[in-house]
């Protein structure tokens, strides 16, 4: 087990450092120059040329990667170039707001696939699960920006009952939570019914029911640990999903979390502050799975033995 | 023929069938069908406070914040989103045929090192990647569909990778190697059929992510650029604007989901048809 779980800190580890060099990579490898971005379109030659000494923009790539890595074993980020300030500090500064936004989402997500996809699974073959189907078919092919004005239009100016943009309380977390839920949900119908449906058809259901257990009880108790199996796995999954996610909600609702940061870094070639988010998604992509990975055995007593 | 006869039989599939269709053809046909040039501002098509206008009348589906016909721009955005849907996903297809089909046929160091790789771009978070990309390059129709192309071969490659090695795996590729077949004739001829069922499915299902993703970057102004119409960029320019003019966003809005819809739709009801696990089954 202690040697499984080092594996799995070294694989995560070169991962991480993959994802650093592929984004460092690229970032040096556009056309982009931020020296260039942060001396302003008038500058002359010659001050984009000391801006470029000053973040040491003029050394090889190579030893511009490996003090970037070097400073990165330290924890450390480095400074954004348009704010002079701590990568580290602003990306905790915003952390909150995108978790609360994030956890918000998957609660979204959860709720609405198990519910639909059980549904679904119950009326098999059915109206209602045809709708529930086609709804979830509508669900994965919704573009979030979409939905996003479509919730706004609704929900903010319509009928105002929730505020358009913004942050802190309950109400503000709802619109941007469903935005992000919306997608995962219909993958999740898709799968729990799928798994639903097997599950119902096993021995131990029918037996459950020979022994005369309402039917409410068969399908909480027994049918949906096992249905659930595979909706766990995808939550890692998501955390990736949702990273992208995150930058197209945050910039429609106004939320002032990671995404937020990246959008702006990104207009302003900000690349400290780009790799830096880019390699706390990789990391909460990591982490996601890891986490899936672990919960996994606590619902199913048969991956313990393996 | 016999994939068309089961795929119409399906009514949803057979809806998004018909919508795909309609799209193509409407895209193909744009010029012939549009009532206006689509890049044209014209004078009354704007109210004479400066407003677009509504729809109805004139001007079918209404008119943009610049009095352009929004009908006309939205067939001609038709024509962005299926070039980039095509190109980019049969690009991004074709890269992960490439490194799944080389990876599980090789195995061993060089194999193991491309699926590390793909693990690793598991890891990515796509969408970033590609607004990070799409932004900081001068974005055009091919720079997006570069892009777009270069974030979405991932799972491909898995799968691919996958039912590679298990056909490699099975007799009848032992039976060729020991008449002596080479390595090109091997994976040309006989893994690579086996894997088509796979490239059509993931080659429909992916459009749908493709026309998505698109439409994503072109409303965050990074993707095709204006005058150009896109589906997301028409959805852009008039963002600000959505309180009074609710259809631009919700027209276009619509199109985008129906044609992903109807691509998923298709995508889904041929993995069903083609899965080798499905076939035989009456």
């Amino acid at each position: 087990m202690a040697l499984l779980f080092l594996r799995r800190i070294v694989q995560t580890a070169l991962i991480l450092l993959g994802v650093a060099a592929i984004t460092f990579l690229l970032l040096y490898a556009l056309p982009a120059d931020p020296a260039r971005m942060i001396a302003g379109r008038s500058a002359t030659a010659q001050t984009v040329a000391n801006i470029r000494h000053e973040l040491g923009l003029d050394q090889p790539l190579l030893s511009q990667f490996g003090t970037y890595l070097g400073n990165l074993l330290h924890g450390n980020l480095g400074r954004s170039y348009a704010q002079k300030t701590e990568v580290w500090t602003l990306i905790v500064a915003r952390l909150p707001a995108t978790l609360t936004l994030m956890l918000a989402g998957i609660v979204v997500e959860v709720v609405l696939g198990l519910t639909l996809g059980t549904i679904a699974a119950l009326r098999r073959g059915g109206p209602v699960d045809r709708l529930v189907m086609m709804a979830s078919f509508v669900g994965v092919s919704a573009p979030q920006f979409v939905v996003a004005l479509l919730l706004l239009y609704l929900f903010a100016v319509t009928l105002g009952w929730f505020p358009m943009s913004g942050y802190g309380t309950f109400a503000h977390v709802v619109l941007p939570a469903t935005t992000l839920g919306v997608l995962g949900a219909g993958w999740y119908a898709r799968m729990v019914r799928s798994a639903m449906i097997d599950v119902l058809n096993q021995d131990y259901v029918r037996t459950a029911r020979a022994k005369g257990l309402s039917s409410r009880r068969i399908i909480l108790r027994h049918a949906l640990p096992n249905a659930i199996l595979p909706v766990i796995a995808m939550i890692g999954i998501d955390i990736g999903q949702f990273m992208g996610g995150v930058v197209v909600v945050e910039a429609v609702y106004g939320w002032p979390g990671i995404g937020q940061l990246a959008w702006q870094a990104i207009q302003q070639v900000d690349i400290p502050i780009i790799m830096g988010v880019t390699l706390t998604s990789a990391l909460a992509i990591v982490l996601g799975n890891l986490i899936a990975d672990l919960i996994a055995p606590v619902i199913d007593p048969r991956i313990r033995t393996r | 023929m016999h994939v068309l006869k089961s795929l119409i039989r399906q009514p949803s599939a057979l809806f998004g069938l018909l919508v795909v269709l309609t799209v193509i053809i409407l895209a193909l046909a744009a010029p012939l069908i549009a009532p206006f040039d689509p890049d044209n501002q014209l004078f009354e098509g704007l109210s004479l406070e400066g407003a677009p206008l509504p729809p109805g009348g004139q001007f079918l589906l209404g008119t943009d914040t610049l009095g352009r016909d929004l009908f006309s721009r939205l067939l001609y955005g038709a024509r962005t989103s299926l070039v980039i849907g095509l190109v980019a996903n049969g690009i991004a297809v074709t890269i992960g045929l490439f490194i799944g089909i080389v990876a599980g046929y090789l195995r061993g160091f060089f194999g193991n090192v491309l699926m590390r790789f793909t693990d690793l771009m598991m890891a990515f978070p796509a969408l970033l990647l590609a607004i990070v990309l799409a932004a900081l390059l001068r974005p055009s129709l091919w720079i997006v569909a570069m892009v777009i192309a270069l974030v979405n071969w991932v799972q491909v490659a898995r799968i691919v990778y996958t039912e590679t090695r298990g056909l490699v795996e099975r007799d009848f590729i032992m039976a060729e190697r020991s008449l002596g077949a080479g390595h090109g004739r091997i994976l040309f001829l006989h893994i690579l059929p086996h894997l088509m069922p796979t490239a059509i499915v993931w080659g429909t299902l992916g459009i749908a992510t493709t026309v998505l993703l698109e439409a994503t970057l072109s409303f965050l102004g990074i993707g095709v650029q204006p005058p150009q119409p896109s589906w997301g960029n028409i959805i852009f320019e008039s963002q600000s604007y959505f309180q009074a003019a609710p259809w631009l966003v919700f027209f276009p809005g619509a199109i985008i989901l129906l044609t992903a819809l109807a691509f998923n739709l298709v995508g889904d009801a041929l993995r069903d048809i083609l899965d080798p696990t499905q076939r035989g089954r009456g």
